[in-house]
């Protein structure tokens, strides 16, 4: 039987390995992918106690989520491109105009 | 026990393909795996009853974020970022911090596990009120303020978007 210990659990996985994804990459695409993996890990949350609280309240969320995710991605991208005509790089330890 | 195998094969497919997603040296490879990780976490959507967010979700992340992902790649060059260094120098800190975060958030879990036992779900809603209609009736009533406020969001973002990318005229210089 699928308990929601299970479900968390994976979550807690997915969401690890983003953190990881952020944290030691230095390729700025693989770092915005990393975190659209955190978003599903918090998907995979609201909607595992949404199913078993029987409340469709959960599902309701997970959609403003994926509504913020989808924002993010485009801000995110077009941030990129934009470095990207600037400094000709997609690597994050090049972008070092506000490091102390 | 069909729904256990269901699990742990959606399970499996999302965790492998999301080490994949952060390991990979090539930035495409990346985001096929980052769409095989999607897949994987709308099939477990499915396990979970959730169809209307199953379809959302390949929509939507497969279908739009998942190809603007690889349209930028294809707009920048990806020859020279496969042969540097994938991890920057930091990464054994950046571990170590990641151990300490699952080991707090395992523990939590395993502390909690008894609070998560919910009752078994008696007897589902079944007959002409299906997943999409109750998702719809939450979402366009009770959350009618948040929804058109996420609809202003994605206005912005797009305002945003194609003001950040778009050629400087000589004019504005």
């Amino acid at each position: 039987m699928v308990t929601t210990f299970h479900f968390l659990l994976l979550s807690a996985a997915l969401f690890t390995i983003g953190v990881i994804g952020v944290l030691t990459r230095r390729n700025i695409m693989v770092i915005l992918m990393s975190i659209e993996l955190m978003m599903n890990a918090v998907n995979i949350n609201l909607i595992a106690f949404s199913d078993r609280l029987q409340q469709v309240t959960g599902q309701v969320f997970a959609i403003f989520v994926i509504t913020v995710a989808a924002a993010e991605a485009a801000v995110g991208l077009g941030i990129v491109i934009a470095m990207f005509k600037n400094k000709e790089t997609m690597n994050i330890n090049e972008i070092d105009l506000m490091k102390w | 026990m069909l729904e256990l195998i269901l699990f742990y094969t959606f399970a499996a497919i999302a965790v492998v393909s999301a080490i994949f997603v952060i390991t990979s040296h090539n930035v495409v490879h990346s985001a096929a795996f980052l769409g095989a990780t999607l897949f994987g976490v709308a099939g477990i959507f499915l396990t979970l009853h959730a169809e209307f967010l199953a379809g959302v979700q390949v929509i939507v992340y497969v279908g739009g974020v998942l190809v603007l992902f690889v349209f930028v790649i294809m707009l920048i060059s990806v020859e020279r970022a496969e042969h540097e260094r994938q991890f920057n120098r930091q990464w054994t800190i950046a571990l170590i911090t990641s151990a300490i975060l699952i080991g707090e958030i395992a523990w939590g879990l395993f502390r909690g596990k008894d609070t998560f036992v919910l009752p078994p779900v008696v007897q589902r809603a079944t007959g002409p009120v299906g997943n999409s209609e109750q998702v719809g009736t939450a979402l366009y009533t009770s959350y009618l303020l948040p929804f058109e406020i996420a609809s202003i969001l994605l206005l912005v973002a797009i305002v945003g978007a194609v003001v950040l990318s778009k050629r400087r005229t000589p004019a504005e210089e």
